[in-house]
């Protein structure tokens, strides 16, 4: 288990969600759920970030955001989409102004529906990211060595 | 004195948990000039009320934001009521302003937990979103979401809250008002937290009722209009309601109205308790609003102002619908806010809007 995944930094993006999300994110940091206890901060930076906590359903005005945090972030890196926004579009699925999913944008690796997601399942999704968190160390350990 | 240059603020910031994008035109770290961007949560969600029948869209309407989410069911339901000409039962119409009024409390305590993160007040951050979770589990226990209740529907509300469970909200709240009188001792007493707001931002109250300012934001620059001053519905019952005023017009004053509105809406609640009648929670709602009818409504949210319209075609699909939000209104107050204050100073300013982006682009 490397430093990282002991606890790991998450940085979080709105991508047009309607809000219940995301302060079910900040909900699970603060007191209640209190994650801030394991070491897992709430970061701005992309850089410092481990885990990206993608919300909401992707338009064309920040489906490039997303692709910058993203591309920004150290590997390795874990995306978890948070909500059914995030996961295939949800309520907003037929609008005109939606992808519908983060996997549109970047490559997703645990996914936590729920509308708004309840802290539970962000924990849920957080701790399974953490994992392939892990897996994702490794390999990228095992790739330097054969380099 | 140095170049202007051009400084961009979001749309991914720390300080809130949206994407607001602005220009900052900066000179010698005074902003001169700010140019919002909007568009980063536009949905077209006003365009679903082609594809989605009257019932259908108040579950969309409730998302429009998930901080009002309460707030947009109700006044769109209460839209659609006028157009159809449909009278609710009383007591559903009570429950109704209870859990907005509930839902005020929680939006306002989650502003103040954001406003101290934007002035680098952590552990005070922490303890208003502790004092929130306790108003999200009596939603749990009362429609059974902390977030989203869909429980409000054309016609009326779909869940009773029983005598032993308004027991517990009214004791909740009593609990709550303890402890949050003595964080509110911190946010007005504090030194530190008045160096950081007191005389920040400032918007005469001249320029905030040229610009039409509503909510909070406006009220704190001595603009005194409140819809629920009106009386519309349960709000007319009560025995006397006046809107939290300031006159400071700063950051500070934003901060102490929306410091007494929780406790007001608290009493609010108490009040309708005690008032509340029994009978039925919902009538049956039958046909399709009438081709051409229009209908208005507006709603004190949270964050200020809110006005529905509604036109009908004589099919189970509206014609159209259209908001216009709190935050589209004050977002010019926030740019002339901006005018000439220092960089450091803009995040503080910005939350004291306390903008609702997703209300806002839809």
């Amino acid at each position: 288990m490397g430093y990282s995944s002991k606890s790991p930094w998450v940085i979080h993006y709105d991508a047009s969600s309607c809000n219940g999300c995301d302060i079910e994110v900040l909900a699970a940091l603060c007191p209640g759920f209190d994650v801030e206890r394991f070491g897992i901060i709430n970061t701005g930076d992309p850089k410092h970030a481990d885990i990206f906590l993608v919300t909401g359903s992707v338009n064309e005005r920040n489906i490039d955001i997303i692709k910058q945090i993203y591309d920004q972030m150290v590997e390795p890196k874990v995306v978890v989409a948070c909500g059914i926004c995030a996961c295939s579009g949800g309520i907003f699925h037929d609008c005109y102004n939606v992808i519908g999913g983060v996997d549109k944008a970047i490559p997703v690796d645990v996914y936590a529906p729920g509308c708004a997601v309840r802290p539970e399942a962000i924990i849920d999704a957080v701790v399974q990211g953490i994992a392939v968190l892990d897996q994702k160390a490794e390999a990228l350990k095992a790739m330097k060595k054969g380099a | 004195m140095g170049t202007a240059s051009v400084i961009p603020f979001g749309p991914q910031h720390p300080v809130l948990p949206e994407p607001l994008h602005l220009d900052l035109v900066v000179e010698d770290e005074v902003v001169l000039e700010a140019m919002p961007q909007i568009g980063f949560v536009h949905r077209g969600l006003e365009r679903l009320v082609r594809s989605k029948d009257y019932n259908q869209f108040l579950y969309v309407a409730e998302r429009i934001c998930g901080i009002c989410a309460f707030g947009h069911s109700m006044g769109y339901a209460e839209t659609v009521e006028r157009l159809m000409g449909i009278e609710i039962p009383q007591r559903a119409d009570y429950l109704r302003t209870i859990w907005h009024e509930m839902s005020r409390i929680h939006s306002h305590i989650l502003w103040l937990g954001l406003a101290a993160d934007a002035f680098g007040f952590e552990s005070l951050f922490m303890h208003c979103w502790r004092l929130r979770e306790r108003v999200l589990d009596l939603f749990e226990k009362t429609t059974g979401g902390r977030v989203i209740f869909s429980v409000c529907k054309v016609g009326g509300v779909q869940r009773d809250i029983s005598p032993s469970q308004m027991s517990e909200i009214l004791a909740v709240l009593d609990g709550l008002r303890d402890e949050y009188s003595q964080l509110v001792k911190t946010f007005l007493g504090d030194s530190s937290v008045y160096s950081r707001t007191a005389g920040i931002g400032a918007i005469p109250h001249k320029d905030a009722v040229e610009l039409s300012m509503v909510g909070p934001f406006g009220r704190a620059s001595g603009v005194n209009y409140d819809v629920r001053m009106l009386g519309h519905g349960a709000y007319g019952d009560l025995a006397d309601f006046q809107p939290v005023l300031s006159t400071d017009c700063d950051c500070y004053a934003r901060m102490e109205v929306r410091c007494a509105e929780v406790l007001q809406s608290i009493d609010i609640i108490a009040e309708l308790a005690s008032k509340i009648p029994a009978g039925d929670i919902m009538v049956p709602v039958k046909g399709n609003p009438a081709v051409d009818a229009e209908a208005c409504n507006v709603l004190e949210q949270p964050r200020g102002e809110c006005y529905y319209y509604a036109k009908g075609n004589g099919s189970k699909y509206l014609d159209r619908m259209r908001m216009r939000t709190p935050t589209s209104q004050n977002l010019a107050g926030m740019t002339l806010a901006l005018k000439g204050c220092d960089l450091a100073d803009v995040n503080m300013i910005i939350l004291t809007i306390d903008p609702c982006v997703s209300c806002t682009e839809r």
